[in-house]
């Protein structure tokens, strides 16, 4: 297994297939394969679409031989979250409401996807509409977390990161608007991140809270984060809200991460995001890696944010209020599901209800219905409105934070991955998995999540850092010298100790 | 402006569901007004949290400041007919067909 090409990194595969030792359809076909042995156990994906990455590949490969390789990860598969439209593929965001859909546009992020020659091996499962935080809400089933089949792989991004721990993908997009990257990363043992808010085209993404929706890389490694941020970053005429600026390095400050040296980079811990609620062991493996840090050459300290406590109850005012003006385009009417009423007039009023009743899975509704509550009249000041103020002191948080340090650092998440079914009738001890990763959407700051070890019972942990708003590349340099220091401890990457999954 | 009190109060009744639901044109089985009443109940009681903390601070709709953009007034291909009508439920003469648009009897 160990020249099995599923195992190295995007990089590495990228450079044999460059250097001409792999074929793109080689690539794509050895991760097909690996997706049809563990497939049964994991259901990472919605929809495998082999022959359109065969045929991508193909294209690729004959691109090579005329010597044109289009992009540092040319050649190289990669699975996208299915709530990202691909052109000709099924796109159903999870949700029954689209069982079916092919949608007649790519996203700019596909296109740059395709631009860049990494054939698309599939769509991967997440929450209904990226609602959740465990893979759960799924109108397709659920996703298991490969380090035990028994677990919540984290949500909404679930499967991308399920697929990329499992060596399905060496690459994945995910979709991050409370924690949907981060998270899922910090559950799996791989690395995910949340861009600058604007740094990466929402178009032909479904949107769920448009002010705080960001896509970004899932992958193994940090450097490849790097690579695949680049391909996907940059200015889109498309996206109203995408900063007209080209992107910091982001690769280079990886490389320069991955020398080790961290001196004169100022770290600051998360008073608040801390103590009460974290599990001991992954309080634990923060400490060690904040040591391995220090022993780099930053210089650590504690800062307080103390507006972080609030940042949950303001996000689950803003999310679901946005939500439930984003989704009222599903409506029967022009694309989706249409089911009509069991009796009475068949209006377009009670076909879009019926339709909605039948389509919407349970937390959807949920949140529709809570954000339709928040902005209804005699609410809206003090619900929408007040979360919005919040929204403000959670800013002048991180802004007073960052006068002080390059970085914010804090666990990804305050578990491990749960069981099956846990939290699933507790609705707000499920949204508690996002406290730690909250605030960085609602100030529209970056973040990244790479595994900082295992917790006492065997599980991986995660752990954040977070930036200003477009220094990313502080993200890849820190992120990368932690990675570094890590693996020089445990001797390889944490995926390495992961069990091994049955194979067909 | 008037605004209802929040917090300790029990304020979603399943009449409420129900009368929200209907404006978030989302049919509920009686079952579901039922579950979602108690669990909207305690996510609003914790969330309402944010209006004792909020103070007088300006509020924030976007995360990073900027400013309105118009593109240039440039004719650029837009999606085919065929490919805008190939998913709808419904469609006829090039156009959706939907249901009666009007309600009355």
């Amino acid at each position: 297994m160990t020249s099995d090409v599923t195992r190295l990194s995007a990089a590495e595969q990228a450079k044999l297939f460059a250097s001409g030792e792999v074929s793109s359809v080689e690539l794509v076909t050895a991760h097909l394969d690996r997706i049809e042995a563990v497939e049964p156990q994991l259901n990472a994906f919605i929809h495998v679409s082999a022959e359109v990455a065969l045929e991508q590949a193909r294209q690729v490969d004959a691109q090579r031989a005329q010597g044109e390789i289009s992009s540092p990860l040319a050649g190289v598969p990669i699975a996208v979250k299915d709530i990202v439209v691909t052109k000709d593929v099924v796109t159903t965001a999870a949700s029954k409401i689209l069982e079916g859909w092919v949608p007649p546009y790519d996203a700019t992020i596909v296109e740059k996807i395709k631009a860049a020659g990494l054939p698309i091996l599939g769509k991967t499962n997440l929450d209904e509409f990226a609602m959740g935080s465990s893979t759960e809400h799924s109108a397709y089933g659920n996703t298991a977390n490969p380090w035990d089949l028994e677990r919540i792989p984290g949500g909404s991004g679930g499967g991308s990161a399920a697929a990329v721990a499992a060596f399905e993908a060496p690459l994945a997009i995910g979709t991050d608007t409370g924690g949907s990257i981060r998270q899922p990363a910090a559950v799996t043992g791989s690395v995910g991140v949340k861009p600058t808010y604007g740094g990466v085209s929402r178009y032909g993404l479904i949107a769920m809270a448009s002010s705080l929706d960001q896509a970004g890389p899932v992958t193994r490694t940090v450097l490849d984060s790097a690579l695949l941020h680049e391909i996907i970053g940059g200015y889109d005429p498309h996206d109203s809200t995408s900063i007209n600026e080209p992107l910091p390095s982001l690769v280079a400050a990886a490389q320069q991460g991955a020398t080790g040296d961290l001196t004169g980079v100022r770290i600051g811990v998360v008073r608040e995001l801390s103590g009460e609620g974290y599990q001991v062991g992954v309080s634990k493996s923060f400490e060690e890696s904040l040591d391995l840090l220090r022993a780099a050459g930053a210089e650590i300290t504690e800062v307080s944010c103390p507006h972080f406590p609030s940042a949950l109850s303001a996000y689950y005012l803003i999310m679901p209020s946005e939500a439930s003006s984003n989704l009222a385009k599903f409506d029967g009417m022009r694309f989706g599901l249409r089911v009509e009423p069991e009796d009475g007039p068949v209006t377009a009023e009670r076909v879009m209800s019926a339709t909605r009743g039948a389509g919407f899975g349970d937390e959807v509704k949920r949140r529709i219905i809570l954000g339709t509550y928040a902005l209804s009249a005699g609410y809206y000041d003090a619900y929408y409105g007040s979360a919005q103020k919040v929204r403000t002191l959670i800013q002048r948080d991180f802004t007073a934070a960052f006068e002080n340090v390059d970085v914010l650092v804090s666990p990804t998440a305050p578990t491990t991955a749960f069981k099956f079914g846990e939290k699933l009738d507790d609705p707000l001890a499920m949204y508690l998995n996002d406290v730690a990763t909250i605030p960085a959407n609602l100030a529209g700051v970056p973040g990244i999540s790479l595994p900082s070890g295992l917790s006492d019972d065997g599980l991986p942990v995660g752990f954040q850092i977070l930036a200003p708003a477009k220094a990313d590349d502080r993200l890849y340099r820190v992120g990368a010298a932690l990675e570094k220091a890590l693996e020089n401890k445990w001797g390889g990457p944490l995926l390495s100790q992961a069990p091994e999954l049955e194979v067909k | 402006m008037k605004q209802r009190k929040l917090v300790g109060m029990s304020t979603i009744s399943e009449d409420e569901v129900a009368r929200v639901a209907a404006l978030a044109r989302i049919d509920l089985r009686p079952d579901e007004i039922t579950r979602l009443a108690g669990e909207l109940d305690v996510i609003v009681e914790s969330v309402a949290q944010v209006s004792a903390v909020a103070g007088d601070a300006p509020a924030t709709s976007h995360p990073l400041p900027i400013s309105n953009v118009f593109r240039a007034d440039e004719p650029a291909p837009a999606l085919p007919v065929a490919a805008a009508l190939g998913a709808a439920p419904q469609a006829e003469d090039g156009r959706f067909a939907v249901p009666q648009i009007l309600g009355e009897e």
